[in-house]
């Protein structure tokens, strides 16, 4: 099974994704863990105003059949909540990478020490088999 | 026929009622106006007697059930429920005896509580027993509770992990994090014993004790039980016994000789007190006599004259519920233990791992099971049929469905991919396994020639699949009559 | 044999031969052989005729509310069950299903369940029930550790004193081993308002009684705003029946509300099985903890319902799960949604009725005893404090005489009372043996 992995983002081995923009990022779940978890039904999301560490557990995401933590790709404060995701969840599974995103924080240049497209995706092969 | 009945608020009329309550005898007091309710139970149903049987005794029809054909549910035992066992519990001296009514006045229900505590112990031979617990996880969270205070007491602080194979019951787990502990996961080995080289690796002075389920939940015995526990003990550690399998190894062997510290029971699977619907369960703990002081109270003891009475253990990790468990299960239990006497028990596990075992063998042709080895009373199979593609266990088990059956556990233990875990019991008959055994093999062959009848079962069940993402992203949890009509008029 | 197991010899020897072994020994090898086949010391087995005998003899060697007065409560209350109630629990399509994860064929269950929780929504004001919890205090206890998940960082639980003394023990069982303070109940006599005083920055609950332990109403409005004040959560425990009368847990703004659901058509049964009654607001429903049934449509477009919201449970959650629960008390859940459905919005709220002014009455006549002192300078239900001109124990030994189980002796849990007892009057209690009680105490001054 093959998915999409963008190019121009960077993962955490937790199957986050972070997109920089300006002195923020934008983060959400790759479209491997949609896939994996199955209908999104349910998340938690932190409060904006929140601080994490890179690692830190900021929220959950429950499918009906799985429940799993969310894990700060990098450290920082919470700057935005994609509020949307409260009401309907399906964007995580249909667009996960745009409509989809889960939250943005103030960028701290942790994210360079992620992985990029194809280290992630030899990850997810590793997991897979 | 349609089934289908609508929920009960759409039965009701304004003005009637089903119960035939006493009149007011007595000169009416003053009500504290202030506190008074406002809405006058706005909302409340209101039918007659017979409109709310026969509403009960409708939906009732669209369960299925013990009574109503085989229930092959791994891990959970479902046994017939004895019809005595039934009469036995409703007997007023039982069901209508107030928790705390005197010592005195109770000593039938102290002496039933006593003697089970006491044949308990002996079945798996143990020192002690309480039989606080409401149900199997309370049970576990007894015992790691006590786990926990045992080492407290003898100054061990350090100890603050929990081991736990890869392969047990989620309750495992969740237990050890509701005491606060740590949980270490350990590997099963490919003959599905625990891993002695991983365990070896793990244990340490932090080792509060292992969680185990023997036979586990491959439905396969331990083949190195005694070792396990030794290396558990020698490291400091304790062993406690999940006893949701413990309807293989009655008469067989005793829990408490194979080095198990303590353990559960779970009355509702082994002692054949009906599940209820998801409840109540029973979950009785039995363990050695250095655990015992730390046994949940009350227990039941006999004085030197012969009158039983409550007693709570001296350094007793405290009351697990209200009063002294769910005592209406425990007169089931003791009705059933009565009924079958030491050989009879015997006869009960010899007979479902027979069943389990004639049934893996007339599938493994066609699903392969997890590890080809004897199994205890449930057998793990996996959903993987040669040949046919696109197909999953939960599709096998819904088609069983409309063959009259009801599914086995699916997609546990969690290391078996498509598991199907099987439990036949010992009530069974042979005709029942044998039709069971036949529509696993036609479902085999349509999952090869006819998919579809797989993918759209159950098609003979009062509801087809259902829409879950639905239930789970827009939750409708009790009844409102917007919600229900917009649902209806909905895609 | 046994006339529960249905295999014969014939079928155990073709059995045996299409597994490839030439005796049962054969599949337990793997036990080791030195413990294997113990004898157990049980007694021997009964015909059913002689079991029935035995059990006779035992239930009839115990007192229960069909051969005494009884005017005992204390958190198990001896309420009508209408004889319907066990006709519907005798159904073995009830009583004989397993937990509905096969909700094509558990719709029954399933069904019942979900009029459960919209009956106590409607009963709370509340707005989620779940499916149950094992009894009140154990009720109590999730709600707390659901408040130390919902209220992150802060380790400190207050409990009044007026909550059921078996339920705050059963509290601090379930909380010894996480490193959390329970405070509040310590001094006997101390009210809500004392124990609202030590609610402070690491509180994460508080914990309410109403009706509480001795029988008393309290008037929660305003107290959740406090509470909240210090962002801690309000935990009620209600009585059932009581609601039919006074104001709902939601009215007090409860965060929580829990109760003992045995009132509601389960009979006494020594102590249980009982019922946990827990309902929480719609924006705490992925916290709570237990099972949960919702509604929706199945690929024909009917109506349906199903287990929902699961990946809250210890199966899926495993060690990340805040509570290990897993059955519920689905067949005392289901007794109470028939006895709620057939009481309805009337016959509810006579029991409630006739249950208060009997046990006002019963107040009012014991209070004219010289000798007795009765406390109802407050509003209470069902139950109340009788000061005693003897030790309780002494009294209540003197009743049993006459065939009257009396009140709860308070000597233990509240011995600032003196010689006191917690008297219990519900519907069940007929102004003839109230009027005989009275006598009797008069007789024992």
């Amino acid at each position: 099974m093959s998915f999409n992995t963008p190019l121009d983002l960077r993962y955490a081995e937790s199957h986050e994704w972070v997109r920089v923009e300006g002195d923020e990022v934008v983060v959400g779940i790759t479209d491997y863990a949609q896939d994996a978890l199955g209908d999104i039904v349910y998340v938690e999301l932190p409060a904006v105003g929140a601080t994490f560490n890179a690692g830190d557990v900021f929220g959950v995401i429950e499918s009906v059949k799985a429940s799993s933590d969310l894990y700060a790709p990098v450290s920082g404060e919470v700057t935005a909540v994609n509020t949307d995701l409260e009401d309907d969840q399906a964007p995580i599974n249909s667009d996960p990478y745009g409509a989809g995103w889960i939250l943005r924080m103030k960028s701290s240049g942790e994210e360079s020490a992620l992985l990029d497209a194809a280290a992630y995706e030899k990850h997810v092969a590793e997991q897979q088999h | 026929m349609d089934t289908y009945e609508p929920p009960i608020f759409e039965l009701s009329s304004p003005g009637k009622y089903g119960a035939n309550v006493p009149d007011l005898d007595v000169p009416r007091a003053e009500l504290p106006d202030d506190l008074l309710r406002q809405d006058d139970l706005a909302g409340f149903p209101e039918l007659s007697e017979p409109e709310v049987i026969r509403h009960y005794t409708r939906i009732s029809q669209r369960n299925f059930s013990i009574d109503t054909g085989m229930y092959p549910l791994g891990s959970c035992t479902m046994k017939y429920n004895p019809k005595l066992n039934e009469e036995a519990a409703r007997m007023p001296g039982f069901a209508q005896a107030h928790p705390l009514q005197a010592e005195e006045l109770s000593q039938g229900a102290l002496r039933l509580m006593y003697e089970l505590q006491a044949d308990l112990a002996t079945i798996s031979g143990f020192d002690a027993v309480s039989l606080q617990p409401a149900a199997g996880a309370q049970g576990e969270f007894t015992g790691i509770l006590a786990f926990h205070a045992y080492h407290l007491d003898r100054g061990d602080t350090d100890r603050v992990e929990v081991l736990v194979p890869d392969a047990a019951h989620g309750t495992n787990p969740a237990t050890a994090a509701m005491v606060g502990l740590k949980v270490i996961e350990v590997a099963s080995d490919e003959r599905g014993n625990v891993d002695l080289a991983d365990l070896k690796r793990k244990l340490s002075p932090r080792t509060v004790g292992l969680m185990l389920t023997n036979p586990n939940t491959l439905g396969l015995f331990e083949e190195h039980i005694v070792e396990v526990a030794r290396l558990v003990h020698e490291a400091g550690g304790l062993v406690y016994g999940d006893g949701a399998n413990f309807n293989a190894i009655l008469g067989i062997v005793q829990p408490g000789a194979m080095g198990f510290d303590f353990m559960h029971y779970n009355l509702h699977k082994t002692f054949t007190t009906p599940h209820g619907g998801g409840g109540p369960g029973s979950g009785a703990v039995g363990c050695t006599a250095e655990l015992a002081p730390f046994l949940p109270g009350p227990l039941v003891n006999r004085t030197a004259d012969g009158d039983y009475a409550f007693i709570t253990p001296e350094k007793s990790i405290g009351r697990m519920k209200a009063f002294h468990g769910n005592f209406g299960m425990l007169v089931r239990a003791w009705t059933y233990i009565r009924s079958m006497g030491a050989a009879g028990l015997r006869k009960v596990s010899e007979t479902a791992v027979l069943n389990a075992n004639y049934i893996r063998t007339q599938l493994d042709d066609i699903y392969p099971p997890a590890v080809d080895r004897i199994c205890m009373h449930e057998t793990v199979l996996k959903g993987q049929i040669a040949g046919a593609t696109g197909i999953r266990t939960l599709d096998i088990a819904k088609r069983l469905i409309d063959y009259g059956f009801h599914p086995p556990t699916v997609y546990f233990p969690l290391i078996v991919p498509e598991a199907l875990m099987i439990e036949p019991t010992e009530t069974e008959s042979k005709q029942m396994i044998d039709a069971f055994i036949q529509a696993m093999r036609s479902i085999a062959r349509e999952a090869v020639e006819q998919p579809e009848l797989l993918l759209a079962a159950p098609t003979k069940a009062p509801v087809r699949r259902l829409d879950e993402v639905r239930a789970a992203r827009q939750p409708v949890l009790r009844y409102d009559a917007d919600k229900f009509a917009k649902l209806r008029d909905s895609e | 044999m046994s006339h529960y197991i249905s295999i014969t010899d014939a079928d155990r020897a073709e059995m045996l031969d299409a597994i490839g072994v030439d005796s049962i020994t054969a599949l337990f090898t793997d036990v080791p052989e030195h413990l294997r086949f113990p004898q157990l010391d049980i007694p021997a087995p009964l015909s059913e005729p002689e079991l029935m005998r035995e059990l006779h003899r035992l239930h009839n060697t115990n007192a229960s509310a069909q051969t005494h007065s009884l005017f005992l409560g204390a958190g198990a209350y001896n309420h009508f069950v209408p004889a319907a109630v066990d006709q519907i629990l005798r159904r073995s399509e009830y009583y004989t299903a397993y937990t509905p994860y096969q909700p094509e064929i558990s719709q029954g269950t399933l069904q019942a369940i979900f009029e459960y929780q919209s009956l106590i929504c409607r009963l709370t004001g509340m707005e989620v029930a779940n499916a149950s919890h094992y009894d009140g205090g154990t009720a109590i206890a999730e709600a707390a550790i659901m408040a130390l998940n919902v209220v992150r960082n802060r380790r400190k639980i207050v409990v009044a004193r007026g909550v059921n003394p078996q339920y705050r023990a059963v509290l601090r069982t379930y909380l010894q081993g996480l490193d959390v303070e329970i405070v509040g109940d310590e001094r006997p006599g101390a009210s809500i308002n004392d124990a609202l005083a030590q609610v402070d920055a690491d509180t994460c609950a508080l914990i309410v009684q109403s009706p509480d332990f001795l029988g008393r109403l309290h008037d929660l409005r305003g107290l959740a705003e406090q509470v909240h004040a210090a962002g801690a959560l309000l935990i009620v425990h209600f009585d059932p029946i009581a609601l039919a009368l006074f104001q709902p847990p939601a009215e007090a703004d409860a965060d929580i509300a829990v109760a003992e659901g045995q009132p509601l058509g389960l009979g006494l049964n020594f102590g249980g099985p009982y019922l946990g009654i827990f309902t929480t607001r719609q924006k705490y429903v992925h916290k709570i903890a237990g099972r949960l049934v919702g509604v929706t449509k199945d690929l024909d477009g009917k109506i349906a319902y199903t287990l929902t919201l699961r990946a809250r449970e210890q199966d899926i959650r495993r060690e990340r799960a805040t509570s290990n629960i897993c059955t519920n008390q689905g067949l005392m859940a289901l007794a109470s949604t028939v006895y709620l459905s057939l009481l309805g919005r009337q016959g509810l709220r006579k029991v409630a009725e006739v249950g208060y002014h009997r046990a006002h009455y019963a107040a009012a006549q014991i209070g004219q005893i010289p000798g007795y002192v009765v406390h109802a300078d407050q509003p209470f239900f069902r139950e109340f404090v009788v000061q005693c001109p003897r030790p309780a124990a002494a009294i209540n030994a003197a009743l049993r005489e006459r065939g009257i189980i009396g009140g709860y002796d308070l000597a233990a849990d509240e011995p600032q009372l003196g010689h006191a007892m917690l008297l219990c009057v519900t519907e069940m209690n007929s102004k003839s043996e109230i009027d005989e009680l009275t006598a009797a105490l008069r007789a024992l001054v």
